[in-house]
């Protein structure tokens, strides 16, 4: 118990000794904020429950199960064998929902990876230096922008071919301009403050300002712009699959499950409802998760 | 030491462009400080920037410790003048330190002994060891203006520009960041060039001063005269009236035509 | 003065619950106003503009607005609810900020604005609203009131827009009148024509006035009545003409803390911070 008051002790101490100290403790008050935010909390708990069981997946269930045909068993409602039942080819949806899960987050993770450095690093020149870079950078966004989400994930799918890899990239390629544009709005906003002159005064190269004096500021809203963003990149992976275009047969992604649930859905309606409900949960998850940290962004910087 | 000849900043274009500051010239000599005074509007901190080196589009000649400066700086000219800018809130990065905040000149110019250096730094402006890693929300606006100083001093420029450097902070504290200015003044035998709009203020660490209005400075005088109130513009004299404070009997109400 | 006095305060506490404890932002203060002009007068962190607020109706939640009287001619200020309060604003009370900027609804025309209020508090239709907004745009010693009516509050420079923001607030003809920082954002010589606006108009409506600024020789020189406020309690009252005679030592560290234009001095005397003056 002592031991706990010491951490807390030291993470709030008001004169922080070390650069590390410093950081931790603004990381910490940050936390305090967040946690008393129920549904935010609510949400952090979905999204970590997602990757708990996205990780654990391999460890509970042979992941052989996941694609078991057991034709005997097919179109099973729920029972001790079989919690969620078994789809239309007998293998147990229960599994399939765990090993999805994995699929669902390597989807999630790499559009995020690609998506953020792409946004900040059209955004923030053009905002930076304005001018013609500005226009040409943004012209190319606004290109990317005009087109329908879906449709223009579904042309690069059709074009780049099926896989999970091409769905990626897909997505990626129709997420990025809201991130270049938030990222530019951002910069607009902090181009004329007085510590980026204080830089400027110093002799810092523009670089410099850039990496150490801008990102940091855009980086929050670009990450909960991000989370909130989530579900539709979830909901868009679901699509693809959905449509045969994501990841393949007899992978186990969600959004595949429920396409092959919908001829049996009247009857058998758990095979396309229970892959269905797992993404809707999961994208409340992540929009809770940004709203509450938009909140504690909003009350930092008020 | 500064030497600006016909210095003149304008932005916009054709119909809407505008002379921030118009044909400013003045000479500042070595260890002297110099204050430029005006209301808003008036150009006296775009002639202080341009001196700073933060308007590259600025026309006219700006000539530092004899030599000429360029509209683009290099970064061995940044180090003859820092300025200590006029919202002590705005002027530090949210999200560093005091430490990262100092540490950084020092990285750019490529010195050693940064812990060296940020510690005398902070010893210099009045500051602790308990104020070095804290965030600029956790300081009061008195120690943020502190950190705005030491930074400006870390560097060890020749020429401190001070662009009104308290007129954001409570009353109490200004006594104390105008007491910390001229101390620092005398020890590193600087340059001072300051802006504001309080006469009280300039006059009490300038020796010699220049009125500014609409761009353009109308009057150079010396403290001395603008307390003993022999002025020759009538500006001037508006402006020592008003600053002798409210009086109910002799103020006339103008109409405004906008 | 032996009429009733306009506003009664006493024993004014003003709470902030929050996380590490709370945070008492006025600390007991008793004042009461009569037809006259009071200056209260701090530095940030000191209450007065809380005080100012708490008057009005405007700590917003969770600030608790606590006291033994608080009363505004026949009406108790305690007492009052959301909508009690906003039939006292504006008629009986009003106050002025310090950025008309900030107050005044940017996507509206100014005129329309001080007409609203009119309409609000006294029900009249357009035209008569209009012609009273007119009537007291050159109140305000503004030369054509016609054209500035017309006008959005981004083209209405800081001293016009004061004077509006004074005419919006005192077309409805309240008694007492608060004003926070009002000339702080301005320069000198537009302070002290805004000021003189507020005297003229204040006196000839015998009005109450409370102004509530960091300045120490403005509020000494415009008011009656000087209050200085530390640490959320008022730790000097005199008459505005003996500030120089105060007597708490804030006071006259501020005093002597202050440049002045004639006297010059190596080193301005610094304000020594007695813990004793924010004692509970």
């Amino acid at each position: 118990m002592t031991d706990t008051v010491a951490w807390r002790g030291w993470l709030l101490d008001p004169a922080p000794a070390s650069r590390r100290q410093a950081r931790l403790g603004r990381w910490y008050r940050a936390w305090m904020a967040f946690r008393r935010n129920g549904l935010a909390m609510t949400g952090l708990g979905v999204v970590l429950a997602l990757v708990f069981m996205a990780s654990v997946a391999p460890l509970i269930a042979d992941p052989a199960l996941a694609n078991l045909q057991v034709l005997e068993d097919r179109l099973q409602p729920w029972s001790a064998a079989h919690w969620f039942g078994t789809d239309e080819l007998g293998r147990d949806i229960l599994v399939r929902i765990l090993f999805g899960a994995r699929i669902t987050l390597t989807i999630v993770a790499l559009v995020s990876l690609i998506v953020v450095p792409v946004g900040l690093g059209i955004g923030l020149p053009a905002g930076y230096f304005g001018g013609w870079i500005d226009a040409v950078l943004m012209r190319i966004t606004d290109i990317f922008l005009s087109f329908p989400r879906l449709v223009l994930a579904l042309a690069f799918a059709a074009a780049l071919g099926p896989g999970i890899e091409n769905a990626v990239i897909a997505i990626s390629l129709t997420t990025w301009p809201p991130y270049a544009r938030l990222a530019r709005a951002e910069t607009l906003t902090r181009r004329r403050a007085e510590f980026i002159e204080a830089a400027e005064l110093q002799g810092a190269s523009h670089l410099r300002i850039i990496l150490t004096q801008i990102v940091p500021l855009c980086l929050p809203s670009v990450i909960i712009r991000l989370t909130l963003d989530m579900a539709g990149i979830i909901l868009t992976a679901a699509g693809l699959g959905f449509l045969g275009l994501g990841a393949q047969p007899p992978a186990a992604e969600w959004g595949a499950m429920v396409s092959s649930g919908r001829q049996v859905l009247l009857d058998q309606w758990w095979v396309a409802t229970i892959p269905g409900i797992a993404i809707f949960v999961t994208s409340l998850g992540f929009n809770l998760l940004g709203d509450g940290l938009r909140d504690v962004a909003d009350s930092r910087s008020a | 030491m500064i030497l600006l000849e016909h210095v003149t900043v304008s932005y916009g274009s054709g119909a809407g462009r505008i002379k921030a500051a118009s044909d400013v010239s003045f000479e500042v000599a070595e260890g002297e400080a110099f204050g430029l005074v005006g209301e808003s509007g008036s150009g006296k901190s775009t002639v202080l920037r341009a001196i700073a080196g933060l308007i590259p589009h600025a026309e006219g000649r700006v000539t530092l410790d004899g030599r000429e400066m360029q509209g683009h700086r290099t970064r061995a000219a940044r180090k003859l003048v820092q300025m200590v800018f006029q919202d002590p809130y705005g002027s530090l990065h949210p999200n560093q330190t005091v430490d990262q905040t100092l540490s950084m000149p020092v990285a750019i110019h490529h010195l050693r002994d940064t812990d060296r250096r940020v510690t005398a730094a902070l010893q210099e402006v009045g500051l602790g060891r308990e104020h070095r890693y804290r965030y600029p929300h956790q300081l009061s606006g008195g120690q943020r203006q502190r950190v705005a100083i030491a930074r400006a001093l870390i560097l060890e420029p020749r020429i401190l520009l001070l662009d009104e450097p308290t007129s954001a902070l409570d009353v109490s504290v200004q006594a104390e960041i105008l007491n910390l200015l001229a101390r620092l003044r005398r020890d590193h035998r600087l340059t001072v060039l300051m802006v504001s709009h309080d006469l009280a203020v300039i006059a009490h660490l300038c020796e010699r001063i220049a009125v500014m209005a609409h761009g353009a400075v109308i009057e150079t005088t010396t403290a001395d005269a603008l307390a003993s109130g022999k002025v020759t513009h009538p500006y001037t004299r508006q402006l020592l009236r008003s600053n002798r404070g409210f009086d109910r009997s002799g103020a006339e109400i103008v109409d405004v035509v906008s | 003065m032996s009429e009733a006095p306009l506003l009664r305060v006493r024993n004014l506490r003003v709470t902030y619950p929050g996380d590490e404890g709370d945070f008492v932002a006025v600390r007991g203060i008793s004042f009461a106003l009569g037809r006259e002009r009071l200056g209260i007068v701090g530095e940030s962190g000191s209450g007065k503009s809380t005080t100012g607020r708490a008057i009005m109706g405007l700590v917003a939640e969770p600030g608790r607005v606590e006291a033994d009287e608080m009363r505004l001619g026949e009406s108790d200020l305690l007492r009052l609810d959301e909508r009690g309060f906003r039939r006292l604003r504006g008629k009986r009370v009003a106050m002025i900020l310090q950025d008309p900027k900030y107050s005044l609804d940017p996507v509206m025309r100014v005129g329309h604005q001080i007409a609203e209020t009119h309409r609000c508090h006294f029900q009249s239709g357009a035209k008569a609203a209009q012609a009273a907004a007119l009537e007291m745009l050159a109140a305000v010693h503004i030369r054509d009131p016609e054209r500035v009516y017309a006008l959005y509050p981004h083209q209405v420079s800081g001293g016009m827009g004061q004077r509006v923001m004074i005419a919006m607030m005192l077309i409805a003809g309240p008694d007492l009148l608060i004003a926070d920082e009002p000339t702080s954002a301005l320069d000198v010589t537009v302070q002290h024509q805004v000021l003189a606006i507020m005297d003229d108009l204040v006196r000839r409506r015998g009005m109450g006035l409370i102004l509530i600024s960091h300045n120490l020789h403005l509020v000494s020189a415009f008011c009656d009545r000087v209050l200085v406020m530390y640490a959320g309690r008022v730790v000097e009252t005199c008459t505005a003409s003996r500030l120089a005679e105060a007597r708490h030592p804030y006071t006259r560290g501020l005093l002597a803390s202050l440049p002045e234009l004639g006297r010059r001095r190596t080193e301005l005397p610094q304000l020594q911070r007695d813990p004793a003056w924010a004692a509970p």
